[in-house]
């Protein structure tokens, strides 16, 4: 295992630079009728992406970007709706052979004990003997730091000891190209810190024999302390805005003023989806990186339509009184750090707070509003009024959902109708959780009711005045 | 398929775990001996080995003397009431009863598959599942009957062969059923899993799906014996016409004692067998379970796991290891990569999500459309003679079956209200109560399995002398055959009540008929309607033995359409049977559609927990 380790490291070295993976407008959309360009929900909008021999590359955005249908289209799980992917040159058009993938959900056979599930990968090969397998899982599973739990089932180990499996997996086929779909998401802070860097010291001493390494996360300092390239992506629709250089391999790991410029730099272009992510770079470049952008492009389609992000009324207030204690103005990296919260939690309530108009994310700081100072210091009616008078005044849906009831002769409205509008925007999942969330903000703010047996919308008869 | 009975890899579970060996040292071993055999030390033959040579030659000897029956040449079989006749009668019904599983279970992993994954293939598999299981069992006799004995005429094998099929037919459909959901909803990422680590389609099979489908396919196998018992009375022993046919086993013995009037066989017979039933479920079912417990999807393991000694014992035996690690394994190891390059399938394929593949036209698709167009052709010429037949039910005929229809569904409601009446209370009453419900459990569970159709004769003594006997005892048979399913899943709701509600119920003093309302009835709704889709489908197939008795030489009936299906079916009158058959079918598809599922979808939106 350890020549063949070296023997794959040497290699890297040799062929580096080799473009292996490529894809080029890379598009995907739902929708009843795909060709319509009405019709569809633009997921994956003009993706264009080169991986080469030898690369670790990040994969970085909030959630609803689409990373994760990105990293399956790159590796011919799923089939983009435009565009071209190449492996090698060829055009992929099925599952790719030479692929190893890491779950965020592990995804291991809770009736496989730990050793079966590393030689899962090897079991089609019919060229190698059943002592063979065992040697080669029991090789990959000493490299990962299992041994010991060879005959333990998973449901046994704990969240970090299940990841590592699910690294042994994918090391023991040796395959050319590795894909780690937020692998350590799912983990503690402390069990992903750990695994983390010993994937990297893996990786830096060349023991993981695979040529790419391509890592979807939505942390950011995960990307800057692992990655040679950092893909920044943007959502609605899931889109590259920028590709960053990352810091050299030897220096990754400490936090070193490069690093710390270069998450500084990611946290202002990802906490500012609307603006352009070269403007924000320009004064930036002393950073030390260097990359390239895409220009933000004239609002597309689906931009058109106000999409909610998923947030309680709760949360919106607290993260409100938090930036009111701090004088009303607050560093949404120190927000994040300080409340533990990953840009994937931490930017939809941003998100939130600047869609009712109770503050504005600028420079990488979050701003209170007049009304968003209110919203802070108010007590629960005070806070209903406004959040009522807000919602009214900036959420399409929730408007055009109250002004139809107010005409309307009973007060009523079937709910269909207004998920057969959303549906013409958003995948049926997402038109349910766009609903869902327009609902509890809706009741929070005592607008209208629903009832979820009937499907019905309607009005409160203290608020029809009858 | 037979990693079913023989339990892989089974010493890990109660052995603790290993302190890490070096790695040089392990890979000089594995070298020499191969990895599994030097991780456990070689066991000494002992006690479990002489028990399980004693077990595989008593299942030879059973094979070969069924086998020399079934060519015997005879069509009717004297059925004695010796004592010393039934252990070999028992044999006889225990092997119908595996051949027929075996049969059910190849069915079902078949079709399950199938079904699940070709897309194509599935709306139409699935709604004739639907429509075979609403079949009452025993329609399907003459048919069978007639085509075996054809088949065979000289020989019991034709009779055997029916009878084996008949029973197939009560226990295949809810075994496929579960076995279809269960690869239908396999976790996304472990199927990316299988597909990136480009398992063949027979690995996807045997590594994925059969293990995910484990649990209810043990559950469901379960619940099928003990319709398989049910059904097997009838089976034994078949009137056709002017024909009858009697095959040595269990239910034609208890038949014989019936008409004979011989209380004492009867009791022999009975007593026999509830020996093998409660037999198989402490040396088969427990550690069958106990054993299938490792496929639990689960990701902690739980505390509560069931036992087993039998199959403790078992993973003991030194002799079994040794078949296991020596011949097993690399038997399997060899039959797998044969089967890897035999089986059909796709390896690898993309998800389209829907989106149109252009298909390309292969020696599959071809093979593929000629079978639906033999399909096809099959059904349309079954359907002009059905309706040929159908055109022979007389007006009057129609009448009755229209009669038979409303007053079998009145007793199949009043079935369902009376077993509802005393198991809902009971259950409850055992599922809140957990120091009963481990006692009666296993009790419950027994006397569940004890086939009404046998106890039937034992009551139908009694019940005859009464005026409106058979009315009485036709809702008896239904109950009995029926009541279980209700009190089962009455008892699992009712163990489901959280604490913390039960405990808010205590504290806000919420109780009498207000504390049913409010917490027991939602919790317990769910498995409740779950208990009544089995139990009134279970009901209206009961009816066709329930409301046609045959018994000491006599013929008791009522009007039902139950009766008409067994008049028809002894009198081989096809046409009548086959209307009826049809109108069963209908009313109880109907029923599904319209009361069932709708409560169904009430239950799961409303008052599923978490």
């Amino acid at each position: 295992m350890a020549n063949l380790a070296r023997m794959r490291a040497n290699g890297r070295t040799k062929d580096a630079g080799e473009i292996l993976l490529e894809a080029e407008h890379v598009a995907k959309y739902y929708g009843t009728d795909a060709k319509n360009e009405q019709q569809r929900v633009l997921v994956l909008d003009d993706i264009s992406i080169q991986v080469k021999s030898g690369e670790f590359v990040a994969i970085l955005g909030p959630s609803g970007s689409g990373k994760s249908t990105l990293l399956r289209i790159l590796g011919g799980l799923i089939r983009a709706s435009d565009g071209s992917v190449r492996y090698r040159g060829t055009e992929v058009t099925a599952p790719n052979t030479n692929l190893a993938l890491i779950f965020q959900t592990f995804a291991l056979f809770p009736w496989l004990t730990v050793l079966e599930n590393v030689e899962l990968g090897l079991e089609a090969q019919p060229n190698l003997t059943r002592t063979q397998k065992t040697k080669r899982a029991l090789a990959a599973i000493d490299t990962i730091g299992l041994d010991g739990f060879e005959d333990a089932y998973p449901k046994e180990l704990s969240g970090g000891m299940r990841q590592r499996v699910g690294f042994a997996r994918a090391l023991v086929v040796q395959p050319e190209l590795l894909f780690m779909d937020e692998p350590f998401s799912a983990l503690d802070v402390l069990t992903a810190e750990n695994l983390r860097n010993e994937l990297m010291r893996l990786w830096r001493e060349g023991r993981i024999p695979t040529k790419a390494i391509l890592l979807i996360t939505h942390s950011i300092e995960e990307a800057v302390f692992m990655a040679d390239r950092i893909v920044v992506m943007g959502h609605d629709p899931g889109r590259i805005r920028a590709i960053l250089t990352g810091i050299p391999l030897a220096e990754r790991g400490t936090k070193t003023p490069a690093a710390e410029a270069l998450i500084d730099l990611v946290y202002t272009i990802i906490t500012q989806p609307d603006e352009d992510a070269a403007d924000l770079m320009a004064g930036r470049v002393n950073a030390g990186t260097g990359g390239t952008t895409t220009p933000e492009r004239a609002k597309s389609a689906a931009k058109n339509y106000q999409t909610l992000p998923h947030v309680k009324i709760g949360v919106i207030n607290g993260l409100a009184e938090r930036v009111l204690r701090a004088g009303g103005r607050e560093d949404l990296f120190v927000l994040g750090r300080e409340l533990q919260l990953e840009i994937d939690d931490l930017l939809p309530i941003v998100e939130a707070i600047e869609l009712l108009g109770f503050g504005e994310a600028t420079g990488g700081d979050l701003v209170l509003s007049d009304a968003g100072k209110q919203l802070a210091e108010g007590d629960d009616q005070t806070d209903k009024t406004l959040f009522r008078q807000q919602a009214l005044a900036h959420i399409a849906l929730i408007r055009q959902i109250a002004d139809t009831l107010a005409t309307a002769e009973d007060h009523e409205l079937d709910s269909d109708e207004i998920r057969e509008q959303l549906e013409e925007h958003f995948s049926p999942d997402e038109a349910e959780r766009q609903f869902g969330t327009a609902i509890d903000w809706a009741r929070y703010a005592e607008l209208f009711a629903y009832d979820d047996e009937s499907g019905l919308l309607y009005l409160e008869d203290a608020l029809t005045g009858e | 398929m037979a990693q079913i009975y023989l339990p892989e890899r089974t010493e890990e579970q109660n052995r603790p775990q290993r302190s890490p060996i070096p790695s040089t040292t392990r890979e000089q071993r594995e070298t020499n001996t191969g990895p599994q055999a030097t991780v456990t030390p070689t066991r000494q033959p002992g006690l479990a080995d002489v028990a399980v040579i004693v077990g595989l030659v008593g299942l030879v000897a059973l094979i070969i003397a069924g086998a020399g029956r079934a060519t015997a040449h005879s069509t009717d079989t004297v059925i004695s009431l010796s004592p010393a006749v039934l252990p070999l009668y028992a044999g006889y019904s225990l092997l119908r009863m595996v051949l027929a599983y075996i049969l059910s279970l190849t069915f079902t992993l078949v079709y399950g598959h199938v079904a699940a994954t070709n897309a194509r293939a599935r709306s139409i598999m699935v709604s004739m599942l639907d429509i075979l299981q609403s079949i009452p069992i025993l329609s399907f006799l003459p048919g069978v009957v007639l085509a075996l004995i054809a088949l065979f005429p000289n020989s019991s094998l034709g009779v055997e062969l029916s009878a084996i099929i008949l029973i197939f037919t009560s226990q295949a459909w809810n075994m496929t059923f579960s076995f279809y959901h269960s690869v239908k909803t396999l976790p996304l990422d472990l199927q990316e899993a299988a597909t990136v680590y480009r398992l063949t389609p027979w690995r996807r099979f045997t590594r994925l799906e059969l293990p995910f489908g484990m649990l209810g396919l043990v559950w469901n196998s379960m619940m099928s014996w003990a319709g398989g018992w049910f059904f097997l009375m009838a089976a034994e022993q078949l009137t056709l016409g002017k024909r009858s046919f009697r095959l040595p086993g269990i239910g034609s013995y208890l038949q014989t004692a019936a008409n004979r009037g011989d209380v004492r066989a009867l009791i022999l017979g009975l007593g026999t067998l509830v020996l093998v039933i409660i037999l198989l479920d402490l040396l088969f079912w427990r550690p069958l379970v106990a054993w299938s417990d490792k496929f639990k999807f689960e990701q902690t393991k739980s505390s509560d796991t069931p036992e087993s000694p039998v199959l403790d014992f078992l993973r003991r035996s030194a002799l079994l290891e040794q078949f296991t690690t020596r011949f097993w394994r690399p038997f399997m190891d060899r039959f797998n990569l044969v089967l890897d390059r035999i089986v059909p399938g796709e390896t690898l394929s993309l998800m389209t999500e829907g989106e149109a593949v252009p298909r390309r036209v292969t020696a599959a698709t071809v093979a593929g459309w000629a079978v639906t167009a033999l399909i096809v052709a099959g059904a349309l010429f079954g359907v002009f003679n059905a309706v040929k037949l159908l055109a022979q039910v007389s007006v009057h005929d129609w009448g009755q079956i229209l009669l038979g229809g409303l007053l079998t569904f009145l007793r199949t409601v009043v079935t369902l209200a009376l077993g509802l009446a005393w198991t809902l209370p009971l259950g409850v009453a055992i599922g809140t109560n957990p120091k009963w419900s481990r006692r009666l459990q296993p009790v419950v569970q027994v006397v569940a399995s004890i086939p009404a159709t046998a106890l039937f004769p034992i009551l139908l003594i009694g019940l005859l002398r009464l005026p409106a006997g058979i009315e009485f005892a036709a809702i008896l048979l239904m109950l009995l055959g029926t009541q279980w399913y209700m009190l089962f899943n009455i008892i699992a709701g009712a163990s489901s009540i959280p604490t913390d509600l039960r405990e808010a119920a205590r504290v806000y003093q919420v109780t009498g008929w207000r504390r049913w309302r409010t917490l027991i009835l939602p919790c317990v709704f769910p498995y409740l309607v779950t208990g009544l889709i089995t139990a009134s489908g279970g009901a209206w197939n009961a009816s066709v033995v329930a409301e046609f008795v045959q018994f000491n030489g006599s013929t008791h009936a009522t009007l039902g359409l139950g009766s008409l299906i067994a008049q028809s079916a002894a009198q081989n009158h096809l046409a009548v049977l086959l209307a009826s058959t049809i109108f069963m079918a209908a009313i109880v598809v109907t029923i599904n559609r319209l009361v069932w599922r709708r409560m169904y979808n009430l239950a799961d939106r409303k008052y599923a927990l978490g």
